[in-house]
């Protein structure tokens, strides 16, 4: 019983772990700049499929997970600079049509030069599985945990004790106002798209050891990290990193107990109920419109 | 004569003539397929250009709609017309169910909570594979009226023009009736058509009904034509793709929608060419067109020369 249940803990936890991280893409760029990124799953995919691409080129595996973040970062700050930048204060509509459309350009681009087979990555630390009560946990596991753990300290103090951080956070609350302090909301901007870009990719490099990965894992990773998103409060960071932790739980949960077919509809079932009941999701605060 | 009426005759016209000039069938049905996804553009384009909202699971209005008419007739008999109504009967109460808690809220949430839904639909279509087929799809039994079997691209073409031009009609009619002003004023400030007594949420949520309801309908006469349905035709990439019609066509336009329509449904025959590059060039275009052209294609002509619809 307890092992089972421990079982189905330990994997929704790690693979929670990188919708927290896509879930928190999605928050930096929503702060910067109030779009939602619907190719923040893509960077995920970019992520995974370099870091194969180049350990099989023969790279030592630090260089070539190093490349596999960097590259993905500087397509996150094309995307920024070639669409999203010219069409500043477009409708909403207009600019998910945008970020769905660079999201199809990286997709079709990746399946023209990988092709459309799908990929695993030796995990960084052998593959002996350790017991806990029970239930087995792979070393893998303890990377994507740590790793994650590691990012929010530093996310947190970067946010909080740094000028770059705080210049970011002044600007998600009033732009214009950060723009009158001297802030250059250009580069925050830049930064978010590179960040969220990045923090993408590296959860797409843990967790393929666990869960492969090919051309067109993007969509659903995004997809279930903007509903980390959304049911953390659109644009908190903690909540971010809870929601994508809850949601990597129900979804082992329901996939375990409930139907193991419907678990990609779990996420999805989740948002609605959170939506119906808690509009602002579980941590967000109250926010009065202003006529 | 009105510019709408005038554009109304148009269409008409061009929608005769096409059979008549059509070289095969291969280019009757791209012309069906076109009419259809006007048709469903239209009710979109209602609710994303008048109501100022975005739907991204409209594609599962449309497998509602299409899996209505293939599973009732064939697991128990039930008459096409029957199955197509109760699809539809079907959409317009989840539609409605979703809708009224979210329409109190703002912003993105109505796209998320569209997006959620459409995808649990598909999910649920590919599962329960001893009614649906599962991934691969079922065929749909032959839709008769009046014992008279449609049939063939000839049949159809007919039925699906004269479906748009009822439907252009309809909602020219519908964006100068006092519910199409509240729509628009909703779209323009929503505080301000409040405070004239302007029921927002209702409208909001009768809207959006009405374009899941054409989306069904829509839906089931696709299957029908179609012979068969299958998972893919309610998946995300089609609601994507219904959205981006409306927005390329240009939103709030009714002509703009039937441009949307006819260039997007045309676009990936003509991509065909590009083999294992139509992903990239189709989200280039998509890009682009957002970029150069955010008002859309009919609003931007219209401007330029001076008028509008």
């Amino acid at each position: 019983m307890l092992a089972q249940f421990l079982q189905f803990l330990f994997s929704g936890v790690t693979v929670g772990a990188t919708y927290a991280l896509a879930a928190l893409g999605f928050t930096l760029i929503y702060n910067a700049s109030n779009v939602i990124n619907f190719a923040q799953g893509e960077f995920i995919m970019l992520g995974g499929m370099l870091a194969v691409y180049f350990t099989t080129a023969g790279l030592p595996l630090p260089v070539a997970l190093l490349l596999a973040i960097l590259i993905p970062a500087i397509v996150g700050v094309l995307v920024e600079k070639l669409a999203i930048e010219p069409v500043k204060g477009a409708e909403t509509v207009t600019l998910i049509i945008i970020t769905i459309g660079a999201s199809l350009v990286i997709r079709g681009l990746i399946q023209v030069w990988l092709g459309k087979a799908t990929f695993s990555l030796p995990a960084f630390s052998g593959d002996e599985p350790i017991q806990v009560m029970g239930a087995t946990l792979m070393p893998q596991s303890l990377w994507v945990l740590g790793v994650t753990a590691i990012v929010v300290v530093l996310l947190w103090y970067f946010f909080n004790r740094t000028l770059s951080g705080k210049a970011m956070l002044a600007t998600s609350y009033n732009p214009l106002a950060a723009e009158l302090v001297g802030i250059n909301t250009g580069w925050v901007l830049f930064m978010s798209f590179a960040m969220s870009a990045a923090l993408g990719a590296l959860g797409g490099i843990l967790i393929t050891p666990i869960t492969l990965t090919s051309y067109d894992v993007g969509i659903m990773l995004g997809l279930k990290g903007f509903v980390a998103a959304v049911v953390g409060g659109l644009g908190n960071g903690l909540g971010a990193v809870l929601g994508g932790l809850l949601v990597g739980i129900l979804e082992a949960m329901g996939a375990g107990y409930i139907s193991s077919a419907y678990k990609d509809a779990i996420p999805f079932v989740l948002i609605l109920f959170i939506l119906f009941f808690m509009p602002r999701g579980l941590f967000g605060g109250k926010s009065t419109d202003r006529v | 004569m009105k510019n709408t009426t005038k554009g109304l005759v148009i269409v008409a016209v061009i929608l005769a003539i096409v059979p008549f000039v059509s070289p095969n069938s291969y280019y009757t049905d791209l012309a069906i397929r076109m009419a259809i996804n006007a048709t469903i553009v239209l009710g979109l384009n209602l609710l994303i250009g008048f109501a100022g909202q975005i739907s991204l699971g409209h594609a599962g209005f449309l497998g509602i709609g299409a899996y209505a008419s293939a599973v009732l007739p064939t697991h128990f008999g039930w008459h096409p017309l029957l199955a197509m109504g109760a699809g539809a009967a079907v959409t317009a109460v989840l539609a409605g169910l979703v809708a009224r808690p979210i329409f109190k809220l703002k912003g993105h949430y109505l796209a998320m909570a569209t997006l959620g839904l459409g995808i649990i639909i598909n999910i649920a279509l590919r599962n329960e594979a001893q009614w649906t087929g599962g991934p691969d799809g079922m065929p749909v039994p032959a839709m008769s009226l009046f014992g008279f079997e449609l049939s063939g691209d000839k049949h159809w073409y007919w039925v699906v023009a004269a479906l748009l031009l009822v439907s252009i009609w309809a909602s020219l009619n519908l964006i100068d009736s006092p519910f199409g002003r509240a729509l628009r004023a909703l779209h323009g400030s929503e505080v301000a058509s409040q405070v004239v007594g302007v029921d927002i949420v209702r409208y909001k949520v009768a809207i959006f009904v009405l374009s899941a309801v054409f989306a069904s309908l829509m839906g089931s006469v696709t299957a029908h034509y179609i012979g068969f349905v299958s998972p893919n035709f309610a998946d995300f990439f089609h609601s994507i793709e219904l959205v981006t019609m409306v927005v390329v066509g240009g939103m709030a336009s009714v002509f703009g929608s039937l441009v949307g329509a006819v260039l997007l449904t045309a676009l990936p025959q003509a991509l065909a060419t590009f083999e294992g590059w139509e992903t990239v060039v189709f989200g280039a275009i998509l890009m682009g067109f957002m970029i150069f052209l955010p008002k859309g294609i009919v609003p931007t002509i219209a401007a330029r020369f001076g008028k509008g619809e």
